[in-house]
């Protein structure tokens, strides 16, 4: 089919394109230089990328471990817990959060939170107020897909279990969630994509400092940020640096999308 | 079905690149570069095209070294450098403007009401870490620098002759009024930002206040009348001789017709 | 007693995720909604977009998302289409098709950007132009939009599909008329994904339908979108804070507007083919 070939040519069009982008750093041993602990001072010519690689990884760890929890309680709570109109009512604040643009998000944090985590731990704006922030933004499709993955559990198996005698918390805990176990993971990977990829939002609230994030509270330079903040001027090893750090994301995202894949068939077959 | 929307959107995307090639492009004037000259050639840009029926202005942001390089890549007919032109910059011609200062400003909760040059660089290299040691609370300093690629940056660093790899920061922000934000929200912070936009802020009610620097208090008067030692000059460049519309945007952009064009913007007109 | 602990932990956390919202929703009405007004939807920006209103912005911004819209569905349509029906299930050729959609689905909007700029910008010569922005969020949202849709209909039981085969149905008249509206709450969910995404997208933006805030005569013109808008004026322009907050308040009504007609769209059209 025409429509599906010119597809996939755009997808691959976008990798090589990136790639060639990228080429004056990768080649010539840039590599080492790409990834030793440098530091990041492009107008010096220092292009090492690790400590935001790793800022990028603990913002996306910690927006994981508070978005699961959260946002697959909300799933149970609409689909279990709620009486139909408080369901109806808290699906609309669902949508409505999903509804809301990154830069707003960022705008908030920086007026609002960033203030607030400020007093309690200056200077407020870094790796903690980042996953605040980005959990708030994907707990929406954390929570609509675990809900649609819930939904697809079969009535029969929920039957068997109160025939059983089992109470609600049994239901849903040993019951349901595990028989939508590959439906949540794959939408709470999708979020997590999502949450790799945010760059409005982290740029406004995390500080962008290039440094390890060795405190939660530390402001770190996650890669998207770092792209946006200096794509405007980067030229010549610059541009490709800022080109490779996208690869390098890129990366990151197939390691997950690979992983995801792998738990998804395990969790069919199993 | 689908074949012919794909039709449709084929000969749109043709007829839409056939209207590119019949834009003769003598009547548009592209201007890239700094995001702080931005807003105001936007501004002299709209009144230019009142004045000149059929004239486009069309700007475009990126920062300083964006402006400099397309103006003399030709990507832009005039770039926009929110700074003077460095010694490898020769080749282009520089047209102030208009004048803007940076001030250091700081939350306005924080007692002290001044610091030395010798200060405010122990500060941003991380050698004084607590406002206590300049005559404050005893608070931590959370230190804002701007991000690189940003002339208000080069121009800090080259004032109190600092390497940007110095620099100690605990924040980096973009653009001014994340600056602002910043500083306005933290009580320890300490940031530089363009004297315009703060006075303007800082009046709205804003959480922060300028200090002086070298005992000049830091203010819009002060810039104009030279007595303000960090001040720089905000630049449309050109490569050689800009074409004549570019030229008469320069000179429309240089006359004392938008003077108030410049003071809405919070910058300084130049001395003419 | 477990259980009761369970239920509060439950009803807890639903209620901290609506006290977020309330707090962050109505924090942007507070500070935005003393501007909005009908001449803020209908008139030009002036003074930098301090005073005036957003008209060309959103023209800016209904163009970047048409262009968009109109490279993803069909190409997106056509994709997931050949990869639900025409590939083996299960086969290698697929899966990887499915992977990669799914690397591509995840990789970051701004990296999408930096394509953009590379390919249409400057490798087309297509400048900084609505055009530019919309092909650019187009690749962008394809991925997820194929996935989204071919999920859907490999949802649909194949026994339909067998029905249609002994009903002679040729293999295009069953898609047309069975199985893709069966298919339709994913396509709704697809567009919505989609919209959404594009809608909400500055970084990209910024680099490739720029910053001109004036209505654009062609496609081939600069337009600023709105979230591009907001972060301008919240960001860059002194005093632009007001006029940002109203921005944003406009930016999500058209969201969640578009994401209902999305909703609507597909599940009064397509499915009503079918009969319930």
């Amino acid at each position: 089919m025409l429509l599906a070939t010119t597809a996939a040519l755009i997808l691959l069009l976008v990798l090589a394109f990136l790639l060639l982008e990228a080429w004056p750093v990768l080649s010539g041993g840039g590599w080492g230089r790409f990834l030793s602990g440098e530091g990041w001072y492009p107008l010096e010519g220092r292009f090492g990328v690790l400590p935001m690689v790793w800022a990028t990884l603990a913002v996306a760890l910690g927006t994981i471990i508070l978005a699961a929890p959260l946002g697959l309680a909300g799933a149970i709570f609409e689909r279990f817990f709620a009486p139909a109109p408080i369901a109806k009512a808290y699906r609309m604040v669902l949508a409505l959060l999903a509804g809301i643009p990154s830069v707003v998000y960022g705008l908030w944090g920086l007026t609002v939170l960033v203030p607030l985590i400020a007093l309690w731990h200056p200077p407020g704006a870094g790796l903690f107020t980042a996953i605040v922030i980005l959990t708030l933004m994907i707990l929406p499709t954390v929570a609509l897909t675990s809900a649609s993955a819930l939904q697809g559990v079969p009535a029969s198996l929920l039957h068997g279990a109160a025939a059983l005698g089992m109470n609600r918390k049994g239901v849903v805990i040993g019951v349901v969630v595990p028989a939508a176990r590959s439906g949540i993971i794959s939408g709470l990977l999708l979020a997590v994509a999502r949450a790799l990829g945010e760059t409005m939002a982290v740029l406004m609230v995390a500080g962008n400092v290039v440094q390890y994030p060795t405190g939660l509270f530390d402001p770190v330079r996650v890669l998207t940020a770092n792209i946006a903040l200096e794509m405007g001027y980067a030229t010549g090893d610059h541009r490709a640096g800022l080109f490779a750090s996208g690869l390098m994301l890129t990366v990151m995202v197939l390691v997950l999308a690979w992983f995801s894949a792998r738990l998804a068939r395990d969790g069919r077959d199993g | 079905m689908k074949q012919s929307r794909l039709g449709k959107v084929v000969a749109l995307i043709g007829l839409a690149m056939l209207s590119a090639v019949s834009e003769a492009g003598s009547d548009r004037l592209e201007l890239t570069g700094s995001s702080t000259i931005a807003p105001l050639a936007l501004v002299i840009g709209k009144r230019f095209e009142k004045q000149n029926p059929g004239v486009r202005v069309d700007v475009q942001t990126g920062g300083s070294s964006r402006g400099v390089a397309d103006a003399r890549s030709g990507l832009a007919d005039i770039g926009m450098a929110s700074r003077a032109l460095k010694t490898v910059e020769q080749d282009l011609t520089p047209y102030t403007i208009a004048l803007d200062g940076v001030s250091i400003i700081i939350n306005r909760a924080n007692p002290v009401t001044g610091l030395s040059d010798e200060q405010i660089k122990a500060v941003y290299t991380g050698r004084i870490t607590n406002w206590k040691e300049v005559g404050g609370k005893d608070l931590p300093i959370t230190v804002v620098n701007k991000a690189e690629g940003h002339s208000t940056l080069e121009l800090f660093l080259h004032h109190f002759g600092l390497k940007n790899s110095a620099i100690k920061p605990q924040v980096i922000i973009g653009d001014n009024e994340q600056g602002i934000k910043t500083v306005a929200g933290n009580r320890g912070a300490i940031g530089y930002v363009s004297i315009g936009t703060a006075e303007y802020d800082a009046k709205q009610g804003a959480a922060i206040k300028l200090l002086p620097m070298a005992g000049v208090a830091a203010s819009v008067r002060n810039v104009r009348n030279g007595s303000f030692p960090l001040s720089r000059p905000l630049n449309l460049v050109t490569k050689g001789r800009p074409s004549a519309l570019a030229q008469r945007f320069i000179d429309f952009a240089r006359s004392n017709a938008i003077d108030d064009l410049i003071q809405s913007q919070y910058f300084v007109p130049p001395q003419r | 007693m477990a259980d009761r602990m369970f239920t509060v932990l439950i009803w807890a956390a639903a209620l901290l995720v609506s006290a977020a919202f309330v707090w962050l929703l109505g924090d942007l009405v507070w500070r935005g909604v003393d501007r909005l007004s009908f001449s803020f939807l209908f008139s030009e920006p002036l003074n930098a977009g301090r005073e005036g209103g957003i008209a060309p912005i959103l023209i800016s911004t209904l163009l970047i998302l048409s262009v968009a819209l109109a490279t993803a569905i069909p190409l997106g349509l056509g994709a997931a289409v050949w990869l639900a029906e025409y590939t083996r299930r299960g086969g290698i050729f697929g899966q990887t098709v499915r992977l990669s959609l799914d690397v591509l689905a995840g990789v970051p909007s701004i990296v999408f950007g930096l394509f953009g700029y590379a390919f249409f910008c400057s490798y087309l010569n297509m400048g900084f132009s609505i055009l530019s922005g919309g092909l650019t969020l187009g690749c962008m949202i394809l991925p997820i939009f194929i996935r989204t849709i071919e999920v859907g209909l490999s949802a649909v039981s194949d026994d339909w599909r067998r029905g249609a085969q002994a009903l002679g149905m040729t293999r295009a008249a069953a898609l047309r008329h069975i199985l893709i509206p069966s298919a339709a709450p994913a396509l709704g969910a697809g567009l919505l994904l989609g919209i959404g995404r594009a809608t909400a997208e500055t970084a990209a933006l910024i680099f490739t339908s720029g910053y001109v805030d004036r209505t654009p005569e062609s496609l081939l013109d600069s337009g600023r979108a709105l979230a591009v808008h907001i972060y301008e004026l919240s960001m860059n322009v002194t005093g632009g804070d007001q006029a940002a907050y109203a921005s944003a308040l406009v930016l999500i009504v058209l969201i969640i507007a578009m994401n209902a007609g999305a909703l609507a769209f597909t599940d009064r059209w397509l499915s009503r083919r079918i009969t319930p």
